[in-house]
């Protein structure tokens, strides 16, 4: 089994987005930024006039290792992406990139992805695989 | 008031000491450090330490009733924050001679904390669901991005652990001392995609302690501390801010500059804190030695290696020499070993040494300027 996360008050809202199939970010109502991890003010201006935001789900590939020497949960995975990617909104999260091969040739830098859900025991995780291919 | 590093010791070995508990590296660290400041425990009046067994137990075991503590744990650069800290509280007058011990058993694991964190952490929630399996694979996350954007080569990121090879083979205590080359490191198993196994650092037991004192009560030669700083920037890699240069890097090398009023000129010595091979090349550049995307070329053309201008983690460093899982301690004891001209690997006419300490995933930082004359 592969980890899975344990929500606190201040990311619950993200993790219940997960579970309904949406990928929500806070965005601040004074800066107007986006920021990511869910936090009760805004990183940027310092504002807790917050509000939580469905993400478009788009995002680039901004940098990544692939591990070869599996975590626990992961020995079937072979050696797979860790990755962190950039959303349309400006955050980035860390992630795995499903869908395709996870061998550099495949990944490439900036290629353009897209949210998935991976179901983990009472949670999702987002995932990301590659924007317009067949799942 | 000129605070000075009046005894720098390590451990009798570092490498694999199943026979030793934590603890016990903490306590033969410092009794070698009094010893080499011809100090005793009731000189000492201040103490700083980090982690598994903390500053209140190893005062208590070593017989010491401290006026002053510090537990600052901000990961492997925690001993450059404790002698800030340390430099601070007696130029204030709250103590006038600190102990800071470090000691890890972190190969052997003997009386050592546990690692992990909670499914509910920020770690828990935010990362170590993707599989990351601690430093290796998430230290090194940021690597091929900064060599997609400043266009350093595989090649060049191995020769960063050629270069600290050549050092490592002129020090007998270093763990790894045979000469390497490229071929060799991209034979070795892939860690993580870039990183080969000769690309990270070592997992090794050992220990050391530093005596901080005014120079009136240094009884040796003193390593005056010229200046420092501290910075820090996120506890979890993915929210670093750029991957390309670490922001704790740069706002920590910058004080520890101005404080100490020094040039890059000045520079006779560097240590940056190795836990991976692309981390001497960020600190290069965010230290301002090189510019940005230099740093990979000014490794491979031998600059850093010995005989070269900016001679760079003359120990061998965390990636040959020894690294416990904080190597900040062994960097500082590297610097005043240099400055007394007593290092395995001595460079020449050595009287300026710079230390980078690393802490987490490029989380915290801080920089000593240390000097054996006063300027
Ligand atoms: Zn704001």
């Amino acid at each position: 089994m592969k980890p899975a996360p344990k929500p606190t008050p201040e990311t619950q809202p993200f993790w219940d987005g997960t579970a309904a199939g949406e990928l929500r970010i806070q965005r601040c109502q004074s800066c107007e930024r986006h920021y990511f991890y869910p936090r009760p003010s805004c990183p940027h201006c310092g504002s807790d006039q917050v509000e939580w935001v469905r993400a478009s789900g788009r995002a680039t590939l901004y940098s990544y290792v692939i591990n070869h020497r599996p975590a626990p949960g992961f020995e079937d995975a072979g050696p797979y992406a860790i990755a962190v990617v950039e959303l349309e909104e400006g955050v980035r999260m860390m992630t795995n990139i499903v869908g395709v091969e996870n061998v550099p040739e495949k990944l490439p830098l900036d290629m353009e992805l897209q949210v998935v859900f991976e179901r983990r025991g009472d949670v999702s995780v987002p995932l990301f695989e590659p924007a317009g291919e067949p799942r | 008031m000129n605070v000075v590093i009046a005894g720098a010791a390590e451990t009798d070995e570092v490498g694999r000491l199943p026979q030793h508990s934590t603890l016990q590296l903490h306590l033969e660290a410092a009794r070698n450090a009094l010893a080499d400041a011809g100090l005793t425990k009731d000189d000492v009046d201040g103490i700083a330490t980090v982690g598994t067994p903390g500053p209140i137990q190893v005062a208590h075991a070593l017989g010491m009733t401290p006026a002053w503590l510090d537990g600052t744990g901000v990961g492997g650069s925690s001993f450059l924050f404790h002698v800030r800290h340390a430099a601070a509280a007696i130029r204030a007058g709250l103590c006038h001679t600190v102990l800071i011990t470090h000691g890890e058993s972190g190969r052997s694991r003997v009386g050592a904390g546990r690692w992990g964190m909670g499914a509910d952490s920020l770690l828990g929630q935010f990362e170590l669901p993707y599989g990351v399996v601690g430093p290796p694979t998430s230290f090194t996350i940021t690597a091929l991005r900064y060599m997609k954007e400043t266009g350093l080569t595989h090649e060049q990121l191995a020769e960063v652990a050629v270069a600290q090879r050549r050092w490592a083979s002129r020090n007998p205590r270093a763990m790894f001392r045979d000469l390497i080359t490229v071929e060799d490191v991209f034979a070795s198993r892939l860690v993580a995609y870039p990183f080969h196994l000769l690309e990270c650092c070592l997992v090794t037991d050992g220990g050391g302690a530093l005596i901080v004192t005014s120079e009136e009560r240094a009884r040796r030669s003193p390593v005056y501390l010229l200046g420092s700083g501290e910075s820090a920037e996120s506890p979890i890699i993915s929210q670093m801010e750029d991957f390309t240069t670490s922001k704790a890097f740069r706002l920590s090398g910058e004080a520890a500059f101005a404080e100490a009023k020094i040039t890059h000129d000045d520079v006779d010595h560097l240590m940056i804190y190795d836990a991976f091979a692309h981390v001497p090349i960020y600190g290069l550049e965010d230290l301002g030695f090189v510019g940005r995307g230099e740093a990979g070329a000014f490794i491979a053309e031998g600059h850093t290696s010995p005989g070269g201008r900016l001679p760079l983690n003359t120990n061998g460093g965390g990636l040959s020499y020894t690294h416990t899982g904080m190597y900040g301690m062994f960097a500082i004891q590297e610097s005043v070993r240099q400055l007394r001209g007593e290092a395995a690997a001595q460079v020449p006419g050595v009287e300026l040494s710079v230390v980078l300490g690393n802490g987490g995933m490029f989380a915290s930082a801080a920089t000593l300027v240390l000097a054996n004359r006063l300027p």
